[in-house]
């Protein structure tokens, strides 16, 4: 499509920069108020600068560096489980062919359609039958729900090119299960649960409804925060927040970007049918 | 140096309707090499997996040493299967992969080291320690899986189609290599083919397996010579099947009486022989006169149609035996005692 080299060039340069602003420009607002002391309308900027906001969201009284500690592990915990359940569920989606095959992956793909909020009310009156609402375990388990769909898809297209005749060669050569896993599989399926993982982690990190719905206010996490100040017109406290609530995101977005393309990307949808 | 003993050994895949695998037995003695030949889908591989321990049979029973390994893990038998696509670990370097077998064997890290380098040497691939596979070509690649399976000294090795992914010059090569590891080590070798030639090139013993289950175990020259029935003919090529009646000395049929060898059947059969076996000009014994059809020109032999009333007869000559004829000529031929045989 661009033949000369210079106008590819262009294109992309262009495309990127289009990025950029797309991604970067919302949150400069954000920034400014976290430093700002007062910034009202007509204002291009603030009239004075502080460091107030940040200063107090990063203290004891404010509870966010708590709250940053449980949503961590909140959506460490949700990673870990999604990992041990998306990674024999990819196996049996990418490698095996059986029977309502199709069935089993819409209803792991439906969190996805359905809306989050009619899924949470069901798993909301189940879940006080097993007292887990109000918990952060019942958080961390509402969190599968958008979580799994995106490591099995990951697993499962990996698994899809995935030789499991490498397993019986490595038992022939005297290998037992456990070292075939060790030495085989999981070398072959590491950028796979790798690139899941961090997927299940951002997915996780940016729950808002579940959270509020199944911690009924108890599990504050990091999100939750924010929208209290924010309703709250803490713009600048709710700015400092915002920067930290990012963090993640972009530290992520940096490790993957080398596992999402080129010849190692992890992602490949559903294997064959 | 294993004895090995395949009793009875089927397998039925789930939802299979026909055995894979139909009551195979096989005795295979001790350091031989020993083919399974067969064309693809007639079971071969199979028969490989159950004997390495990567399937569990639906009957049947393989021994050791008159031991039963039904119950050991594959990783327990002391039986090494190569695959066909040597399925080299790809994040792993070329003496990673020859190791494997030793690391999973928690040797230590330099007796490993100074076993890899005699495996490599004993391959032809004394530098290459340090490649990855995906450098390789295909023939190093084989080489390397063949290195990473004698490395951990199996009793009985297996391998699956170990010429089929190399290329004519190579497959040469590999045939000698493998011939002279299995001479030099003595290991009970057991591999899959399902080409004739390779079989007889590089078996001790030939087991041909048509249709999931074994038609013939033999020295390679019987199934030329004395085929135990038309399939095992047609599939050494053999092309010439006159119907008849033997009565254990002579075969009566549209070519005449023709003198069989002893020990050849008696009653309603068909006689064959090797298109090879055909000799031009007059004999004591067994001489025919047949009318030149067709004559194809194929190289190093020349491939002659001989009418007999209405029996064709295939012949293999060398060219020069059969230069100038022309097509219509009258000839005389003979068809050697020995090279005749019965078949049901």
């Amino acid at each position: 499509m661009w033949p000369d080299p210079f106008s590819r060039r262009a294109f992309r340069t262009l495309t990127g920069a289009v990025l950029i602003v797309w991604l970067v420009l919302p949150l400069v607002p954000l920034a400014i108020w976290s430093f700002a002391h007062g910034w009202r309308f007509p204002d291009l900027l603030p009239q004075q600068w502080t460091l107030k906001a940040w200063r107090y969201a990063l203290s004891d009284t404010s509870g966010v560096l708590g709250s940053l500690g449980l949503t961590i592990g909140i959506s460490a915990g949700a990673t870990l489980l999604s990992i041990l359940i998306g990674v024999p569920a990819g196996r049996a989606l990418g490698l095996y062919q059986f029977r309502g095959k199709q069935v089993v992956e819409l209803i792991i793909l439906a969190p996805v359609i359905v809306p989050g909020i009619a899924v949470a009310l069901g798993i909301h009156s189940v879940f006080i039958a097993f007292g887990l609402t109000n918990t952060v375990a019942g958080v961390m388990l509402v969190h599968l729900v958008p979580t799994l769909p995106y490591m099995v898809l990951v697993m499962a297209g990996l698994f899809a090119n995935y030789d499991p005749a490498f397993e019986a060669q490595a038992r022939s050569l005297g290998a037992g299960p456990l070292q075939t896993f060790w030495h085989v599989t999981l070398p072959a399926i590491l950028p796979g649960i790798i690139v899941g993982g961090l997927f299940a982690f951002l997915v996780s990190w940016s729950q808002y409804i579940l959270t509020l719905l199944i911690g009924g206010g108890r599990v504050v996490t990091l999100p939750l925060l924010l929208f209290n100040f924010a309703a709250s017109g803490r713009n600048d406290i709710a700015g400092a927040i915002g920067m930290i609530y990012i963090l993640p995101g972009i530290l992520i977005l940096l490790f993957t970007s080398r596992h999402l393309s080129g010849q190692n990307a992890a992602v490949g949808g559903f294997g064959p049918r | 140096m294993t004895q090995v003993a395949i009793k009875d050994l089927s397998k039925t895949y789930p939802g299979g309707a026909k055995p894979a695998l139909d009551r195979l037995s096989l005795d295979i003695a001790s350091g031989t090499l020993t083919a399974l030949l067969g064309p693809s889908g007639c079971g071969k591989t199979t028969a490989l997996k159950l004997i390495a321990g990567l399937l569990a049979p639906s009957s049947g029973d393989v021994r050791f040493d008159g031991r039963s390994v039904l119950h050991d893990r594959p990783e327990q038998r002391g039986v090494v299967m190569v695959f066909q696509n040597h399925l080299l670990f790809p994040y792993m370097s070329v003496a990673e992969n020859v190791g494997f077998g030793l690391k999973m064997r928690r040797l230590a890290r330099a007796e490993i080291g100074a076993r890899v380098a005699e495996m490599l040497a004993l391959v032809h691939l004394p530098d290459f320690g340090h490649r990855r596979p995906s450098d390789l070509s295909g023939g190093q690649q084989q080489r390397v899986a063949l290195a990473r399976a004698l490395i951990v000294r199996p009793q009985v090795l297996l391998l699956d189609e170990p010429l089929s992914n190399l290329d004519a010059h190579l497959r040469v090569e590999m045939r000698d290599l493998i011939r002279a590891l299995q001479r030099q080590l003595r290991i009970t070798t057991i591999f899959v083919t399902h080409d004739q030639q390779e079989a007889v090139v590089l078996a001790d013993r030939v087991a041909l397996i048509l249709d999931g289950a074994l038609r013939q175990y033999d020295r390679a020259e019987m199934f030329y010579q004395r085929p135990a029935d038309a399939a095992v003919a047609r599939f050494f090529g053999g092309q010439n099947f006159v119907p008849g009646t033997s009565d254990g000395d002579r075969f009566h049929s549209a070519l005449g009486a023709l003198h069989v060898p002893d020990g050849a059947r008696q009653g309603p059969g068909r006689l064959t022989f090797r298109p090879e076996s055909v000799r031009i000009g007059l004999a004591p014994e067994n001489t025919l006169t047949v009318q030149l059809r067709d004559r194809t020109y194929l190289g190093t032999q020349t491939r002659l149609h001989l009418a007999l009333g209405d029996v064709m007869i295939e012949a293999m000559l060398s060219p020069d035996q059969v230069e100038g004829l022309e097509i219509g000529t009258e000839l005389a031929i003979n068809l050697p005692r020995q090279a005749l045989w019965v078949l049901e």
